[in-house]
């Protein structure tokens, strides 16, 4: 099979070699604890053959933090390298795998874990079910994530990370111009996260169409489950065509197929088209479940009915349907024809019209509310002007003869990261520290959060504002360095500082966390922020059945009405019944982990020992086939002494509007 | 939860199978072993796509099963659009301007 060892563990570079030391010493200390605490038991019991939503929700969400670090990581990294001109902190190979590693981890294993997480903790309590659909599916829609991510980030320890860009275009990213294993990585570890995504996707459609409870139409749902229902639509139309490319992608690498090749005549533009095919829909996948959330976190502490209920709607489903037919717009400078260029100039412009009804409708939401400036609601004000800036430097890019002037310049750079950071982490903060509560039974520090909501919000202005001119004035992405002739140096100075104060905001994030679970006050209301909908009517943190009788709809903003008319909101003994839930399982877990080995294998091109892996995962399905497991009932006695524990606690919420 | 197990044996997903693999192999062939013109072997793989799409269609999809024909309409609408933004779209795309040469 060829094994180079020497060029297994990537070695000489003091970065690196930190890094190997430093993440022996987090597992080794990681397992001392867990044994010293004698934790193995509780943690595989509790967590990791755990089907229990919000328990999955909550491990998305964790390995989405970690995420955030690894990737911000890279991206301090890139703006020290750039902070001066000439500048030898890194080579130009590892800058290139650093910009690569940086954009996927960011979108596919930060930001689609992070809405995952939030979608998986909330959902099914928004829409009054005790679990998604398919239980199981979803804890191996979350393995196969994990395990594609973490197969992702050995890659700069072991082997070698891609280097071809988060979108790795042929010829590039093809084996004549990467012959190292870096873009096998790429290749192998984003199909199998896919799976788990596309899984997911299914998940709440069917969840969404299928679990609501009695009175909840389609028209009756919170908007953070509409956008979630219309974001689980684009994830079933678009991660095919991504699991198809990278299908194609992995023949071309490792069997020699040139389906991307033009001497082998291919096309390598092909890939290009593919690739934002599903790269443009992926955008709103991440972007619309954040609007959901700004959504529900404006409504509540605008204390309002969100406005123009129905307008938002149809612009969710606007901007999905528009969202599928843009894709040329990331490529204008290809050279299609006028026509092509000018139809996709028109469909992306048009984008900003669904948008722009919901960011009206935002600040018609607001406008008379009394409006309470907690943490949640800090982020969802600052998203409106930032993403303003992002999106009319987006209707900048739509068009195609202007794009030719911007087309890979730092204005893009900082254009699209005015849309993801406000978009979708600012969304991400919003949801956590709204939500919070709900997962936990206790809230984040709002004085804490305060800090961290600065100190993130004008470092991100301060790293990005300054990419807009350089780019204008013509520095383009992905260059490791410049000269001290160009001029650039005050500006990339300029977001290099910027960029320590964001990471500064993250530092106070984190140290929130920290606080937050030492010192928060444990006794809490379950509705701390007076909320509107049904996952505030039932325990913090909420109970595994979710409810222990299944809250009936009548109108929008449910809880709110049930407050309000004191109805619903008490339990008689006589309404307790026996409630069916599933069991836990030790396969989706043993499904990440033969993924991950097999996907580890094909990496390194050593097929006979990926196809003995493989072996193992046909066994996990014939397993699945034949497992019968019924799930079991919780005793009306059982719910009895949970549902007491909560509902007759001192500040327990049960019937005020203040 | 309520179990509706079919006895009997699934006779139309083993046809569908073994048809999908000869329309395939069919393709590959024809494509790699034939010296018919660039133009002939694209409409004739193309045509076995379609041929194949909508045999799936009925041997997999349970479009026979028609209790919802709401459902099943609302699929198909969707089906037809993303195959139209998917092949269509990427064949304008690929073949317009100097994208072509």
């Amino acid at each position: 099979m060829g094994i180079k060892w020497d060029e297994f563990f990537i070695t000489g570079d003091p970065l690196i070699l930190g890094s190997q030391i430093a993440i022996l010493l987090t597992m080794i200390g990681a397992v001392a604890a867990i044994t010293y605490l004698k934790k193995w038991k509780y943690l595989w019991t509790e967590w990791l053959t755990t089907v229990d939503h919000k328990k999955i929700g909550i491990m998305y969400i964790i390995s989405a933090v970690l995420m955030f670090f690894r990737g911000g990581m890279d991206g301090l990294l890139m703006k020290a390298q750039t902070s001066q001109p000439e500048m030898e902190f890194l080579n130009s190979q590892h800058y290139n795998e650093i910009f690569t590693t940086h954009g996927v981890i960011m979108i596919l294993f930060m930001a689609m874990p992070f809405l995952i997480g939030l979608m998986n903790v909330v959902i099914p309590l928004q829409i009054g079910a005790r679990d998604v659909a398919f239980p199981q599916l979803n804890a191996l829609s979350f393995w196969l994530f994990f395990s594609g991510a973490m197969l992702f980030n050995i890659s700069f320890v072991i082997g070698g990370s891609p280097d071809a860009g988060w979108t790795s275009y042929f010829p590039l990213a093809g084996k004549e111009f990467s012959p190292g294993i870096g873009n096998n990585y790429y290749a192998v570890a984003l199909q199998i996260a896919g799976i788990g995504t596309l899984m997911s996707g299914i998940n709440f459609i069917v969840t969404i169409l299928k679990m609501r409870t009695k009175g909840m139409t389609l028209m009756k749902m919170p908007m953070f489950s509409w956008t979630t229902f219309v974001t689980s639509i684009l994830i079933v139309a678009a991660f095919p065509i991504f699991t198809v490319a990278l299908a194609l992608m992995t023949f071309d690498r490792l069997y020699g197929t040139h389906f991307f090749t033009v001497s082998g005549g291919g096309m390598d533009m092909l890939w290009a088209n593919l690739f934002w095919l599903w790269g443009h829909p992926e955008v709103y996948i991440v972007a619309l479940p954040a609007f959901g959330i700004f959504s529900e976190v404006i409504a509540t502490f605008s204390r309002k009915s969100l406005f123009g209920y129905k307008s938002m709607v149809f612009s969710i489903l606007g901007i999905a349907l528009l969202s599928m037919v843009v894709w040329v717009h990331h490529f204008y400078t290809m050279g299609s024809g006028p026509a092509v260029n000018s139809f996709f100039s028109i469909t992306t412009m048009a984008i900003a019209i669904p948008t722009g009804v919901k960011m009206f409708n935002w600040l018609f939401t607001m406008r008379k509310g009394r409006i309470k400036f907690t943490s949640a609601m800090l982020w969802a004000l600052a998203f409106v002007p930032c993403f303003v800036i992002g999106g009319v430097t987006g209707v900048m890019l739509a068009m195609g003869a202007a794009d030719y002037q911007y087309h890979n310049t730092l204005f893009l750079v900082a254009h699209f990261h005015y849309v993801l950071i406000p978009g979708v982490v600012f969304a991400v903060f919003a949801g956590l520290y709204y939500w919070w509560p709900k997962m936990f039974g206790f809230m984040l520090n709002e004085k804490i959060g305060k800090w961290h909501f600065w100190l993130f919000v004008i470092g991100f202005n301060v790293t990005f504002m300054p990419m807009f001119f350089l780019g204008l004035n013509g520095a383009v992405r992905r260059a490791y360095t410049y000269s001290a002739e160009s001029g650039f140096e005050p500006l990339f100075l300029l977001s290099a500082i910027g960029s320590i104060i964001l990471a500064a905001g993250f530092a106070v994030f984190c140290y929130n966390i920290y606080w937050s679970i030492r010192y928060a006050d444990r006794n809490i209301s379950s509705d701390p922020w007076d909320a509107r909908t049904l996952e505030w009517s039932t325990a913090s943190p909420v109970q595994f059945y979710n409810f222990a009788k299944l809250p009936e709809v009548k109108s929008l903003d449910p809880f709110w009405h049930m407050k309000k008319k004191n109805e619903g909101l008490t339990l008689h003994d006589s309404e307790i019944e026996e409630i069916h839930m599933p069991s836990n399982s030790w396969l989706p877990i043993y499904m990440g982990v033969i993924f991950g080995i097999a996907g580890f294998f094909l990496v390194f091109e050593w097929h006979i020992a990926a196809a003995v892996a493989a072996i193992g995962i046909f066994a996990g399905l014939i397993i699945r086939s034949f497992d019968y497991n019924e799930g079991f009932h919780v005793t009306k006695d059982e719910i009895h002494r949970i549902e007491n524990a909560w509902r007759k606690t001192e500040g327990e919420v049960h019937d005020h509007v203040s | 939860m309520e179990h509706q197990q079919s006895k009997s044996f699934p006779i139309s997903h083993v046809i569908g199978f073994v048809a999908s693999l000869v329309l395939t192999f069919a393709a590959a062939g024809i494509a790699l072993k034939t010296n018919l013109s660039f133009k002939v072997i694209m409409w004739i793989i193309g045509s076995l796509a379609v041929i194949q799409a909508g045999m799936q269609l009925f041997m997999f999809m349970h479009l026979r099963e028609g209790e919802d024909g709401k459902t099943n309409l609302i699929n198909m609408i969707y089906a037809v659009f993303m195959v139209i933004v998917i092949v269509v779209g990427s064949i304008w795309v690929l073949t317009s301007g100097h994208a072509a040469h």
